[in-house]
């Protein structure tokens, strides 16, 4: 491998300047000449039939331009799992009944915000109230309301994955024990809330929508459905993006009622969701009950593992199916497992569908794992720490008919934290204690429910007669650097520098389909797309070079910091910027194209690569109060080759954060279905002052499928947080807990009921 | 009914009508057109907004527009020096100090009163003084970091005036 010029180097963020100034756009931002301002008037109840809606009092009003219930929409529905119909479970506007407090009945547009919101009040709506569901273990006995009239016992979607012998393998285990958990929403709360403006032209009967959405492609497909137009009829764009974290991957009530209000006013129609209705009614974690089952040898060797899962899946599918079959699948990371059954239901209950926040069945499965075998090695006296390492997943390693991991930096990541504790850690008092986790996570899923006959990731590359290069893609920056990333990727390949290339990104109309910011696919899919886009250029290039050269095709050429020249022979070679004039005069002035694509092959079933990781967090545990501060993290880190140091650290910093949030603070407490802390006041995120400092250490490997090497950075380190905090509490007062969310009162109670045990 | 606001927006004078219940977020998004300042939260909670009046840090959400009648306000847009970012901007993006970026104008404005207060301030102290500001994407490590890096500069900035 040769020294990179810019892959791993630290690298300042493309859209730095405009983010600093107050320039870079987004959809929060836009407006358009003679736009209106949409508003939804959502049900107040759980559960009701529509029995009439009478919006004649609303349309009187002045400044009110268009006001639209059910029976006004083209009537497609709409899903993420397009595979299957019968999970494409969405309305633009619910018109026989509501499912969860929220639903939208009922659009305004008019010519300002105000009284688009005063003319909701006066849309009169009757409904007849039908008894609600709320909990996933309610919803699945026979005489449980229905959700959706045509879903028996309100069983949305099933998983099962099995491999090796799993009752041979408990048969042959010395120690078995079994756990239950309980596990709790959170809300991804982007600071952009989801907002969408749509116009749409009367003259070519075309569609385009500017949306807050971390999938541009998901959201044409999903306008294209609920609207029943063509999908290259709709031009999706994203601007820049005010954070994601999982809550936007699904088309949302905002855009495809701006769109049905442009399509009826013929003007552009904007809406923008408030705080309340983001936290009320976007898509938020998946909340669950797990029974965990495990069987080890006395040394520790993991035998066998049984996992059943029941989900709280909320009114609607959307993302929501995955997410029951990726905990299924973390309940094995990252682990050698010889024989594994999964069993789950994702069931409909009567609230906002749940999906995904950062790693997304990750967190849940992985503090289910993590804190079980910190459990079992206490019973089986053995270091908790040594208990992994006997169990850790190596390079190579297969799930049967599963998943296949490449590169694992694991077992040096275990050391390295090991080694960082020792040295770090030696004054811990009698109230400190170290909880030890380990981690993995995906680099994008392999699964293909929207069912697109496209690759999962596609890019264009442009040279200008300068050497300057357009670059086109739909990777999909929120936050997370991508746009950095491809731009790195693209100059390396092309041996030039991150200064002559202009990014493109997210069009759907000039840019070639990606699948957009889920499941860390970014780098690895979408920059392998980039990569062989530039490739595909690249050879173009040396031809030319070569053919000026005169040189037999045995002898290799490098492009690389501007020059293209023979390999063996630097001196030897010419300026990358007269090639391309030579390249584009000697071909009768065709303007020079690369396009490149990414489709996973012979990768499992799952993901095409894995990161993985060590996490050590040190706590003092109030035993009066039963308050946690978490005092330092330290993380070893394996994402490949990093392709900028910078947004690794970023990412990773990022996730703990949102693991922490989750795992001590973060909570979305519910009574009838009605989400109680709709607000930063009540929802409590960390703030600055809560946040630990985080030691992180690379480990460097490289991914032979991954684009110079790299791995996904963006999600793992969510999920070994929140079992460290509990593992270390375990390890200072002994206490167990069932669920997340660790206030100092279910701590304090959790100690107390294990001092009486004691006493 | 409307009332007359004379204020300085970024050193220009502006003189409008404003109904009174406007906010100052509102006045200078939808009337002057400076959509760098960003509102996140519809509740005062997440500091998103902020911007200096007459040096303070402010959340433009949390007080009428007309409360800045004969002020000075600093939005986001008015801290680069014509093409030239000032050292805070050039240190939020050398330290990868933001992500997603939306809440970035209020922790730079902020950052700006803190430094003018303090010029040197302790982690603990940009901690302290920065607590309001909700970041969801970076885990404030870099932000703090940022703003310690940005004192360095405006100090090195201000003895170099100093010895010309």
């Amino acid at each position: 491998m040769s020294e990179y010029s810019i892959i791993g180097k630290p690298t300042t963020n493309v859209d730095g300047a405009a983010k600093v100034s107050g320039e870079a756009v987004y959809t929060f931002d836009m407006t358009l000449p003679n736009m209106l301002y949409g508003k939804l008037l959502r049900s107040p109840h759980p559960h009701a039939r529509i029995i009439s809606i009478d919006t004649s009092e609303a349309e009187k009003l002045p400044g009110v331009k268009a006001v639209i219930t059910g029976k006004d929409t083209p009537g497609g529905r709409y899903g993420l799992w397009r595979r299957f119909p019968e999970l494409c479970d969405q309305e633009v506007l619910a018109t026989t009944k509501v499912r969860f407090i929220g639903d939208p009945v009922a659009a305004v547009a008019a010519v300002s915000e105000a009284i688009a919101e005063n003319a909701l009040d006066f849309i009169n709506v009757e409904y007849e109230l039908l008894p609600a569901v709320f909990e996933p273990l309610d919803a699945i006995k026979d005489d449980a309301p229905l959700v959706h009239d045509d879903c028996d016992n309100n069983i949305n979607n099933t998983r099962h994955i099995e491999w090796g012998d799993v009752d041979e393998g408990f048969k042959n285990s010395d120690y078995i024990r079994e756990d239950r958990f309980i596990y709790s929403s959170q809300h991804p709360s982007p600071t952009e809330v989801h907002n969408s403006l749509a116009s749409y032209d009367k003259g070519n009967g075309r569609l385009t929508v500017w949306s807050s959405t971390q999938s541009p492609y998901y959201l044409q497909l999903g306008l294209a459905d609920g609207l029943k137009m063509r999908e290259g009829d709709i031009r999706v764009i994203k601007p820049h993006v005010g954070g994601g974290f999982g809550g936007k991957n699904s088309t949302m009530p905002d855009s495809v009622n701006a769109a049905v209000l442009s399509m009826k006013t013929g003007r552009p129609v904007k809406i923008v969701f408030n705080r309340e209705e983001e936290f009320t009614c976007t898509e938020h974690r998946t909340a669950m009950h797990l029974a965990v089952k495990i069987g080890l040898k006395k040394d520790g060797t993991i035998m066998a593992k049984e996992f059943k899962l029941i989900t709280d899946g909320g009114a609607y599918t959307a993302l929501g199916a995955t997410t029951l079959y990726l905990t299924g699948t973390y309940a094995t990371f990252p682990y050698k497992i010889p024989s594994y059954r999964y069993d789950g239901v994702r069931t409909y209950t009567n609230k906002m569908w749940a999906t995904s926040v950062r790693n997304f069945g990750g967190t849940e499965a992985i503090y289910a794992s993590e804190t079980q075998l910190d459990r079992a090695a206490h019973d089986l006296g053995i270091d908790p720490i040594e208990i992994r390492r006997k169990n850790a997943m190596t390079p190579g390693y297969e799930a049967p008919g599963q998943y296949n991991v490449g590169s694992c930096g694991l077992l040096p990541s275990i050391d390295k934290v090991e080694e960082r504790i020792k040295e770090k850690w030696t004054d811990l008092s009698k109230d400190e204690g170290v909880g030890f986790t380990l981690f993995a996570y995906m680099c994008g899923g392999i699964f293909n429910w929207i069912d697109t006959p496209y690759a999962f990731s596609g890019a264009m590359v442009k040279v200008n007669i300068d050497g300057t290069v357009d670059l086109f893609t739909q990777g999909s920056d929120i936050g997370q650097g991508t746009n950095t990333v491809n731009v790195m990727i693209c100059a390396e390949e092309l041996g030039i520098g991150i200064e002559d290339i202009r990014l493109h990104p997210a069009d759907t109309a000039t840019t070639p389909v990606d699948l957009g910011a889920w499941a860390s696919r970014e780098t690895m899919m979408n920059g392998n797309a980039v990569k062989d886009a530039a490739s595909n250029v690249k050879k173009k290039l040396i031809e030319v070079a070569r053919m000026k050269l005169g040189e037999n095709i045995v002898y290799d050429l490098e492009v690389k910091d501007k020059r293209i020249f023979l390999a063996l022979r630097p001196e030897r070679g010419f300026s990358y910027y007269d090639i391309v004039k030579d390249a584009i005069k000697l071909n009768d002035g065709e303007p020079i194209l690369g396009v490149g694509h990414y489709t996973p092959h012979r990768k499992g079933m799952v993901s095409p690569a894995w990161s993985f990781g060590s996490m050590a967090i040190r706590v003092k545990v109030d035993r009066e109060t039963g308050l946690v501060e978490v005092k330092d993290v330290i993380v070893a880190h394996d994402c490949g080759q990093p392709i900028n140091p910078l947004g690794v650290r970023g990412q990773v910093e990022g996730s703990v954060h949102l693991g922490l949030g989750w795992g001590l603070c973060e909570d979305l407490p519910t009574d009838n279905g009605l989400i109680l802390n709709p607000s930063f006041a009540d929802y409590k995120i960390f703030r600055t002052r809560d946040m630990p400092q985080i030691e992180l250490h690379e480990v460097p490997t490289y991914e032979p499928g991954g684009p110079f090497g790299a791995k996904e950075s963006a999600e793992g380190a969510v999920a070994p947080t929140s079992p460290a905090i509990a593992n270390a509490i375990y390890n200072v007062t002994g206490a167990t807990f069932d669920s997340n969310v660790l206030k100092p009162e279910k701590v304090l109670k959790a100690i107390r009921e294990k001092e009486g045990k004691e006493n | 009914m409307k009332k007359e606001l004379k204020f300085v927006v970024n050193g220009n004078p502006y003189d409008i009508w404003v109904e009174p219940n406007t906010l100052l977020v509102q006045v200078l998004r939808d009337e002057l057109g400076l959509r760098g300042t960003h509102r996140a939260c519809d509740s005062g909670t997440c500091c998103a907004c902020t911007v200096n009046l007459d040096g303070m840090a402010v959340k433009s959400c949390s007080i009428l527009a007309l409360q800045a009648n004969g002020r000075e306000i600093l939005t986001i847009e008015g801290m680069a020096n014509g093409a030239e970012l000032h050292p805070i901007q050039q240190a939020f993006i050398d330290n990868w100090a933001f992500q997603c970026g939306f809440c970035t104008s209020g922790q730079i404005m902020a950052s700006n009163a803190l430094l003018k207060e303090n010029p040197n301030p302790t982690r603990e102290e940009v901690q302290l003084q920065m607590d309001g500001h909700l970041c969801r994407c970076t885990g404030y490590n870099m932000i703090n970091e940022a703003i310690r890096d940005a004192a360095g500069r405006l100090q090195a900035q201000k003895s170099q005036e100093k010895t010309k």
